[in-house]
């Protein structure tokens, strides 16, 4: 690993930006049919785009803008949203070291705190590029997100649906090729098998964003099991 | 929607943002918490990718998506650029979609 250097930071950033770039592509389109979508059931755009700048969290916005569109209590709209949000308390947990020092990094940081990000800094191991990762990704992402709702309103109907260019598959897509390679590790594997069977078979039972919360019990599968936990306490003790 | 919901939107979601970072100043995490902290946060996110790929609100979101999310899993675990695997996933799910 090299010193903390100008060249090192730029070169961690270009080996980023194509994959940031693409994820931020995706995102836009995304957003901009969230702005044609809000515009066209009755949402003024300002309002829609000032929801994106301050949430900055797409899939709450497309629930409350559904949801109140459709005639649901405020009260329910917001309880939905902020229920599927309740995931970004355990990223904040995991992640805050990634954010960086001061309480300025802290409080604009956590703003960019969305599943994205997320993915980009827990892709990297070693806590200088994560811190990278996190601030290249949500930055980029965060300036992509309003514009595009903004110029999605702007542009009306004529978008149309992000399913009709299999765009709903391109994200979780891109979230799961920045995960795989934390599979690798035996006990990570266990966890996540548990966690997705845990959260897919209760979402028909619970809300969306409590089945995703419901997956953290999986976590106890990555618990070493008695024989790994001896094997390791041997290599430990043989390595130092 | 009004104003005041997305205000109230916008508060709650940036106090559950903030308040990771912020409580994690408050504790020391030894080497093993903070590994068990990474694996549960990789686990939220690799559900979050199940749920997103199975269901549209609440109900079955349809072959389509998530045949498209497996195509690109598969290319990413056989070492398919970043891009390639974005485009891929939507594309597939785009010619299903036109197909059935």
């Amino acid at each position: 690993m090299g010193s903390p250097n100008r060249t090192d930071r730029g070169s961690d950033t270009a080996r980023l930006l194509p994959a940031v770039a693409s994820m931020a592509l995706a995102l836009a389109v995304i957003g901009a049919s969230l702005g044609a979508i809000a515009v066209s059931s009755g949402v003024p755009l300002w309002l829609v785009t000032v929801m994106a700048a301050l949430v900055f969290a797409g899939g709450s916005e497309f629930l409350v803008v559904g949801l109140t569109t459709a005639g649901a209590a405020p009260v329910t709209a917001l309880l939905g949203g902020w229920l599927l949000n309740a995931r970004h308390l355990p990223y904040g947990l995991a992640l805050g070291d990634a954010l960086g020092e001061g309480i300025g990094r802290k409080l604009f940081g956590s703003h960019l705190l969305v599943d994205e990000a997320v993915a980009f800094a827990l892709a990297e191991s070693d806590p200088r590029r994560q811190r990278r990762a996190y601030w290249v990704a949500g930055v980029t992402l965060y300036c992509v997100w309003a514009p595009s709702v903004l110029l999605g309103g702007l542009l009306g109907r004529g978008l149309g649906d992000p399913h009709l260019f299999g765009l709903d598959a391109a994200l979780p897509a891109g979230l799961l090729t920045l995960v795989l390679p934390a599979l690798r590790d035996r006990s990570v594997l266990r966890a996540v098998l548990l966690g997705c069977l845990l959260a897919v078979l209760t979402v028909p039972l619970l809300d969306q964003g409590l089945a995703v919360l419901v997956a953290l019990l999986g976590t106890v599968a990555a618990l070493p099991l008695p024989n790994e936990r001896r094997r390791a306490g041997a290599e430990e003790g043989g390595a130092v | 929607m009004t104003l005041g919901l997305v205000l109230a939107l916008a508060a709650g979601t940036y106090a559950m943002r903030l308040a990771g970072p912020l409580l994690r100043d408050r504790f020391r995490v030894s080497e093993h918490g903070r590994r068990l902290l990474s694996t549960a946060a990789l686990t939220l996110l690799a559900a979050f990718v199940a749920v997103s790929a199975c269901y549209e609100s609440g109900s079955f979101a349809g072959w389509p998506r998530l045949a498209g999310v497996l195509v690109g899993g598969v290319l990413a675990w056989r070492g398919a650029p970043f891009v390639v695997v974005v485009i891929a996933a939507a594309g597939f799910t785009a010619a299903l979609r036109a197909l059935l």
